[in-house]
């Protein structure tokens, strides 16, 4: 093995000196909430690096919701659920299907919806919330789930229909020629040929729909309110109301908030750097 | 059908359903479904809002209201200064990130974490670190002096900071990976050539990597300038707009006239912001209708 210059070594102090920083940066707030929720109330305070007595405790109290602030904790997990896999399927059918029919069928008028669209995506969102909330309460859905799925596809909506079009506008039209000269419907084209084709574009997008409405506080905030119809994050916030907050619990509830949306994200990397990193900024 | 042709009458024009092709009719069946999505919770909406801030009197009020004036001078703190910090340190940043080095692959992995998880058990551990009673922050403090630290979110400026802080760590990563990608898609020649011409880092930076990246980081910064305005997430839960209501921004103080049920209030204060997000949308639409 070669020894490293000097140079070399130089080279690797100085990026050092950078990467330390920014791992301590990154993963401080994250440790502190695991932290907490591997330790018992005594050691959660003392501000030491390790718990003395670390434990799975708070997970059983959790899981077997025995505290007050956690006596909804499954349901409130179930409707995070729901909502989530909801508007990740609605937004996938609506933009898929907007998006084919924008970039194959060249609908007239089609390019005009997607730049409409496109300009939702620049609402900034809590400007949005305020006229919406009060439309939801028009319609009849606050404290319904369908209101924050509903506004959950539309907020995933343009954003993905601009990354799909963008997908479906790089397959060669001789394809769509092809099958209609084999006698392919146009409902057929869409099902056997575009859906599978795009498949790459589409799980990248149903992931961000998911993980959007998962992580989603503001909306599910005003739209939702009955203890046992919000979600995770709702009542993670409600904790703050209180004066003794059980911080340890509320840690930990975060800790298991946070997992599913961590690993869908680790496990779907490689589609979603790519899909939505290409979308996102055209340079 | 037989047609009789005489020379008063036009061709009555076909029928609608006669002038549009089969794929063009399934185009508008498909199209449907996101279009009433948008009338019906963006146009609806918005139309409606608009309607409810036509009244100059709310507009008074607004200005009367000392935590408005308050709140437009923070959401400008943060665009103005907070999002330029930002930016400068996700170039320098994606400098680092795009170094072939197996630790820094490894490290990117963890960058990416505050972005893929959502922000309330992130914001509100930050918060409980500063507690000024149990917080670790203040417990280092107290091992290391002897003294009690401050009471971090107290002080409104030192809250505002703190709040961009948040910001910055939940979307760093983001706009990290975005500058990355534009700086791995320079050509790795012109780097070479520059080192045979013996050219210092800044040189290589000023000549090559800032005129490739220039159109990417301008456009990354506009577009976290608008997102960052609906960003209601770091301030809400870090600070809740206080002490004293002095730390709001616009997307917070829309939803606490909300709350307060202050309509007509909350989308005054919203339509104040116009000005700001108008030219930042309309650049962006050019650039990306391109």
């Amino acid at each position: 093995m070669k020894l490293p210059t000097l140079r070399e070594i130089g080279t690797e102090a100085k990026l050092l000196l950078i990467g330390i920083p920014v791992f301590i940066w990154t993963m401080v707030p994250i440790y502190h909430m695991f932290l907490f929720a591997i330790s018992p109330k005594e050691d959660a305070f003392s501000g030491k690096l390790w718990p003395a007595h670390p434990t799975l405790n708070n997970f059983n109290i959790v899981f077997h919701q025995q505290h007050y602030f956690l006596r909804d904790f499954w349901a409130q997990f179930l409707n995070s659920v729901v909502i989530a896999l909801s508007a990740g399927a609605l937004t996938l059918m609506i933009a898929t299907a907007a998006a084919f029919s924008i970039s194959r069928l060249r609908v007239p008028g089609g390019r005009w919806v997607m730049n409409l669209a496109l300009l939702t995506y620049f609402i900034p969102a809590a400007f949005l919330a305020v006229p919406m909330y009060r439309t939801m309460g028009t319609y009849g859905l606050l404290n319904n789930h369908w209101s924050l799925i509903l506004a959950m596809v539309t907020i995933a909506s343009p954003y993905a229909i601009w990354v799909l079009k963008q997908a479906s506008d790089k397959l060669p039209v001789e394809l769509d020629e092809a099958a209609t000269m084999d006698g392919a419907t146009t409902l057929q084209l869409f099902r056997l040929v575009y859906v599978p084709l795009m498949m790459p574009s589409l799980v990248a997008i149903g992931t961000y729909a998911i993980l959007l409405a998962w992580n989603e506080y503001l909306y599910a905030f005003l739209l939702l309110s009955k203890d046992t119809e919000i979600t995770l994050p709702v009542a993670l916030g409600n904790f703050l109301a209180a004066d003794d907050s059980p911080w340890e619990l509320l840690m930990t509830t975060g800790f298991i908030y946070a997992l599913p949306p961590a690993a869908i994200y680790y496990a779907f990397k490689r589609y979603m750097v790519g899909g939505l990193t290409a979308g996102a900024v055209k340079s | 059908m037989a047609i009789t042709l005489s020379a008063d009458h036009e061709l009555p024009a076909p029928p609608l359903s006669a002038r549009l092709t089969t794929p063009q009719v399934w185009g508008i069946v498909l199209l449907a479904p996101y279009a009433l999505v948008f009338l019906a919770f963006v146009v609806y909406p918005v139309g409606y809002g608009l309607w409810l801030a036509r009244h100059p009197a709310s507009y008074v009020a607004l200005w009367h209201d000392p935590i408005f004036a308050r709140a437009a001078v923070n959401t400008l703190i943060f665009l103005v200064i907070g999002i330029n910090i930002k930016m400068a340190i996700a170039l320098f940043l994606s400098g680092f990130f795009a170094q072939q080095r197996t630790w820094i692959k490894w490290l990117s992995v963890l960058f990416i974490l505050p972005w893929a998880v959502p922000s309330i058990p992130t914001i509100l551990s930050v918060r409980f670190m500063f507690n000024p009673e149990w917080g670790v922050v203040n417990q280092l403090i107290f091992k290391l002096t002897g003294e009690d630290g401050p009471n971090w979110l107290n002080d409104p400026t030192v809250a505002l900071a703190m709040a961009i802080g948040v910001h910055i760590w939940k979307s760093l990563p983001f706009w990290t990976l975005i500058l990355m990608t534009g700086r791995l898609a320079i050509s790795h020649d012109m780097y070479e050539a520059a080192d045979v011409d013996g050219a210092t880092w800044f040189q290589k930076f000023r000549f090559i990597t800032w005129p490739s990246m220039q159109t990417l980081y301008v456009t990354c910064t506009l577009l976290s300038m608008i997102w960052t305005l609906g960003d209601f997430n770091s301030v809400y839960l870090l600070t809740g707009g206080g002490p004293a209501d002095l730390t709001h921004v616009l997307a917070t103080l829309g939803i606490r006239y909300l709350r307060l049920d202050q309509l007509s209030l909350a989308m005054a204060s919203i339509v104040c912001a116009l000005p700001f997000v108008l030219p930042l949308v309309y650049f962006m639409m050019k650039r990306l209708s391109r």
